[in-house]
């Protein structure tokens, strides 16, 4: 059996690890709950960032956490620009073609990215991967506590912009009444962009998170994605609560599972949740709400 | 105020509207009657700029809004109350009214709840509520109270009445009757024929996506034909 302390050494890793997960999830429910679409470019969308944020490193030597502000607003950028031009552009309004598009959009972004950046990994070093806190239990690294504190931050910062500025009604409005949102004046192709922008702006700071802790190929974005898809599926999509502590269930699954059964076949846990919630409860955990 | 002249519009390939002319002078009430598919929707909805005419003109205090988007009559003070209510039903009452003051009135929108508020006391116990869970007659009244917080210069009414219960049914025509001693405008969509013409100034009959008949409210009231198609008398 193990010993206790191994055991909670592990959940609190995995919570630090969730955290991130929640981030990157938490896109995805977002453009899910406004577009009702799956972004299949999200993988591609945060791989695309994590080599903004090693290019801001190598090329300019701005450390990555200082660098997430101006890559978050460089993402906002780039989703709202991709939803408004091509995205919103070419579906007609049809929910079925918005899918496709995002597919293609992903297909294009990773075959750019592999010419122009090749296969090989690329690292950011921050000085400071070492340093950190000693728990007693666990020894937690600044890339690990800051990646835990700026995605809570940065999740309740939007939900407080969700719940409180006009901008953010008018984008729960958007989700749920189209109609009624575009007779009180809502632009909803902005709104829509919007969200994209936003969603794609936490990938933005995902990025900045992951970048010192993992190495950055083009291929890395399904790695993450596969992930957030779980978690949504999991909170339940839509829900900003359920990205939330859907990241955290899985984060802590991962961890746990790579202690009982090693690092490979701890995996398995993601995916066997992931069934085990489409069997029993399709819905997620908190529901449809947004 | 508000001209519509010889409008055509549709969806796609299929005319609903065959030109259809219309007008709303300030303060006036205009009931505009049909039966369903008759083309009363479309107008609205080309109205508010959801749709584009085909060809035809709407003309609002002198200026073309022909083909406006929705944003623009919005701004304009062209609200409408839709067919089917449309709230935010994950939204909080609160929410859902302040969200009629996205592009007009923004600054007022605090006196503007309290006076809603004060028009209907059953949406003000549910302030906090979400109007999802809100009944019908309260949503129909949510989405009035919505479309005040716009401060309308012309307020679009697209069957207020359908789906309430008779005794709902009197208090909505009462509260248009209200709205309209307060001197707002109304174009009020309706298939509820007396009601809508005893409290109208002037009445349309759309068949078939032209106007059939029209002229003051009285007249509209006594003539044999309408009594004869709506009525059953």
């Amino acid at each position: 059996m193990y010993d206790p302390s191994i055991i909670a050494a592990s959940i609190i890793n995995g919570l630090m690890t969730g955290a991130i997960y929640s981030l990157v999830a938490l896109g995805l429910t977002l453009i899910y709950g406004v577009l009702h679409i799956i972004n299949f470019a999200h993988g591609s969308l945060l791989m695309l960032c994590m080599y903004g944020v090693w290019f801001l490193y190598a090329q300019a030597g701005i450390d990555p956490y200082l660098a997430l502000p101006l890559v978050a607003a460089g993402a906002f950028c780039l989703g709202y620009g991709l939803q408004r031009s091509v995205i919103g552009k070419t579906s007609h309004g049809r929910d079925e073609i918005i899918l496709l598009v995002t597919l293609g959009v992903s297909i294009i972004i990773e075959n750019i990215a592999l010419f122009a950046f090749t296969a090989n990994e690329r690292v950011v070093q921050v000085p400071y991967d070492i340093d950190g806190i000693d728990l007693g239990i666990t020894f937690l690294v600044v890339p690990q506590i800051a990646a835990f504190v700026a995605s809570l931050a940065i999740t309740a910062a939007l939900w407080l912009f969700i719940a409180r500025t006009y901008t953010g009604k008018a984008i729960r409005a958007v989700a749920k009444e189209r109609q009624g949102a575009r007779l009180v004046g809502v632009n909803v192709d902005h709104i829509f962009a919007v969200s994209f922008g936003i969603g794609t702006a936490c990938l933005g700071a995902a990025a900045c998170l992951l970048a010192p802790t993992f190495p950055i190929s083009p291929q890395i974005g399904y790695i993450f994605v596969l992930i957030a898809f779980t978690v949504v599926v999991l909170g339940g999509m839509g829900s900003f609560v359920g990205a939330l502590i859907g990241g955290f269930i899985i984060g802590v699954t991962e961890s746990l599972g790579g202690l009982f059964f090693g690092e490979s076949l701890g995996k398995l846990g993601i995916s066997l949740i992931f069934i085990l919630i489409l069997l029993f409860r399709p819905t997620g955990l908190f529901g449809q709400r947004m | 105020m508000l001209e519509v002249r010889d409008m055509v519009a549709g969806y796609g390939e299929v005319k609903v509207l065959h030109g259809v002319s219309l007008d709303v002078g300030p303060g006036e009430v205009v009931a505009l009657l049909g039966s369903n598919g008759a083309g009363k929707s479309t107008l609205n909805n080309n109205i508010s700029g959801i749709f584009r005419p085909f060809a035809g003109m709407v003309i609002f205090e002198g200026q073309d809004i022909s083909g406006a988007r929705p944003e623009t009559t919005v701004d304009l003070g062209i609200i409408q109350v839709p067919e089917g209510r449309r709230v935010f039903p994950n939204m909080s009452v609160r929410d859902n009214l302040e969200m009629g003051a996205y592009r007009r009135a923004r600054a007022r929108r605090t006196q503007n709840i309290d006076r809603i508020a004060g028009i209907f006391p059953r949406i003000a116990e549910r302030i906090d509520q979400l109007a999802g869970t809100l009944s019908g007659g309260e949503q129909q009244m949510l989405a009035i109270g919505r479309s005040l917080m716009a401060e309308p210069r012309l307020l679009i009414l697209d069957e207020p009445s359908l789906g309430l219960s008779p005794l709902l049914v009197e208090e909505m025509f009462a509260l248009i009757h209200q709205l309209h001693a307060d001197g707002l405008s109304i174009l009020l969509v309706e298939q509820n024929v007396v009601q809508s013409l005893e409290i109208a100034n002037r009445g349309y009959v759309l068949e078939n996506g032209k106007v059939a008949m029209s002229g003051p409210a009285s007249n509209l009231l006594q003539d044999e034909g309408l009594r004869r198609s709506y009525l059953g008398m």
